[in-house]
């Protein structure tokens, strides 16, 4: 079995200056804040990150806002931290706001293979500008192209050393679709267990997905 | 007396049925839970992922990793289940929920709905609600019937679309207004209150019911 265990350290070496990241979590909730806080220490530059939010000043993806690593943020929700729309109105940062469901479908559209998704939301709002447009049985429904990472960024409540992971509560979020719409994927284990110790049922993001696995938690 | 958030969260609650799936938006819709009529018993949504919610979570009650859509910690009900970003979306686009109850800053003659940007003043991003407006079976709007006097029923919404005629019922403190293809039609109003005062307060022509009713207010 290939060894997928690394040091917070050789993780964040797969972060490079300009590369898109998926980060896991919803306002904060299920995100590696470890990770979070290696790239700010690294002082990687010109990151698009692609998640529900960038949740609070000092918290998750917000602190790759504050520290200005952020050259472009892709979400559906930003008025949790005001550094973000500071930089939004300042022109430091683009921003470019996504219904969440859209997202969801965008992010899942991209690791399972498919063209686009066809989705009615956002017809008729300045979601559809620029986009094609697509009229079923009479239903006019906006054609949402893909959205690919080169590097997603998880948190798992139990993973297994074969890069099985579960998911508490509502910290599954946008996690399993981004599982499986990046080129690498990187997972704390907030409790890290050996092969066989998670039952298979509970799985939500197969091993095989995952590339690295950081030890987070109590180690 | 109650307050005008309180009688139009009131108000909402009332049209809920027993089996409803709903969810409700952040702030004012948030208090429709307070009142859900004995007897009914509904599943509450959150669109971070959970069928099953309840309250607040007290300090100390807090679960792992459970918070709502407004990132509080909240408790569920036995019964409850979490799923995943792509799942929920997908029950509230896929017309699995009954009822979304959201707040609004316009919203006008044909149903169109501006609830979540004001250009250049406020711009958190839509969330959930452009998904929320398009799925859910029955979409009501919450709101205060006028922003400190000026007007929020209008003719025709001039903020950016949150989605076009995706409202179906409008709950103020003064009145229930129910879109229709032919206009908004009144059907409702708050007692000690006139037809034509809730007018003058409504840019939009009101079409008055033939059975306008008095409308349900939290007892005192």
């Amino acid at each position: 079995m290939k060894n997928k265990i690394v040091s917070v350290q050789e993780a964040v070496s797969h972060i490079k200056d300009g590369c898109s990241i998926m980060i896991g979590g919803f306002l904060g909730c299920g995100t590696s804040e470890l990770m979070m806080d290696a790239i700010v220490e690294k002082g990687v530059k010109a990151l698009t990150i692609i998640g529900n939010d960038t949740a609070y000043v000092g918290v998750g993806a917000g602190k790759l806002v504050c520290a200005k690593l952020v050259k472009h943020v892709i979400a559906t929700h930003i008025g949790t931290n005001k550094e973000t729309g500071a930089q939004m109105t300042s022109g430091e940062t683009e921003v470019t706001l996504v219904p969440q469901g859209s997202l969801a479908e965008k992010i899942r559209a991209a690791g399972m293979g498919l063209g686009a998704v066809i989705t009615p939301t956002g017809v008729g709002t300045d979601v559809a500008i620029g986009k094609e447009t697509m009229t079923i049985d009479g239903r006019e429904y906006l054609v949402e192209p893909p959205v690919r990472a080169d590097v997603a960024i998880l948190k798992g409540s139990i993973v297994d050393k074969a890069g099985n992971v579960y998911y508490e509560g509502t910290s599954k979020n946008f996690q399993e679709v981004m599982a499986m719409a990046a080129d690498t994927v990187i997972v704390e284990a907030e409790k890290l267990v050996e092969v066989g110790e998670l039952d298979p049922n509970y799985v939500k993001t197969p091993a095989i997905l995952v590339d690295y696995i950081i030890v987070g938690g109590d180690k | 007396m109650a307050s005008a958030k309180e009688i139009i969260a009131y108000r909402v609650a009332q049209d809920l049925k027993d089996g409803d799936v709903i969810n409700l938006g952040i702030g004012l819709p948030t208090m429709v839970a307070n009142y859900i009529p004995e007897g009914v018993e509904v599943t509450i949504q959150s669109e971070n992922g959970i069928l099953g919610m309840d309250r607040v979570a007290k300090e100390g009650e807090e679960l792992k990793d459970v918070i709502n859509s407004g990132g509080q910690p909240v408790l569920v009900n036995p019964g409850a289940c979490y799923f995943d970003s792509a799942m929920s979306f997908g029950i509230i686009r896929g017309g699995h929920v009954d009822v979304t109850v959201l707040g609004a800053l316009q919203v006008d003659e044909k149903g169109n709905l501006a609830s979540h940007v004001v250009p250049g003043k406020m711009v958190p991003g839509m969330g959930g609600a452009m998904d929320l407006v398009v799925g859910a079976k029955e979409v009501i709007i919450a709101t205060t019937h006028t922003q400190k006097g000026v007007a929020k029923i209008l003719k025709e919404i001039t903020l950016p679309a949150t989605a076009v005629k995706c409202v179906d019922k409008i709950v103020t403190e003064l009145c229930v207004i129910k879109v229709t293809d032919q206009g908004l039609e009144l059907t409702e109003i708050a007692p000690g209150v006139t037809a034509e005062e809730v007018q003058a307060q409504t840019e939009a022509t009101l079409i008055v019911s033939e059975n306008l009713k008095t409308m349900a207010v939290p007892a005192e």
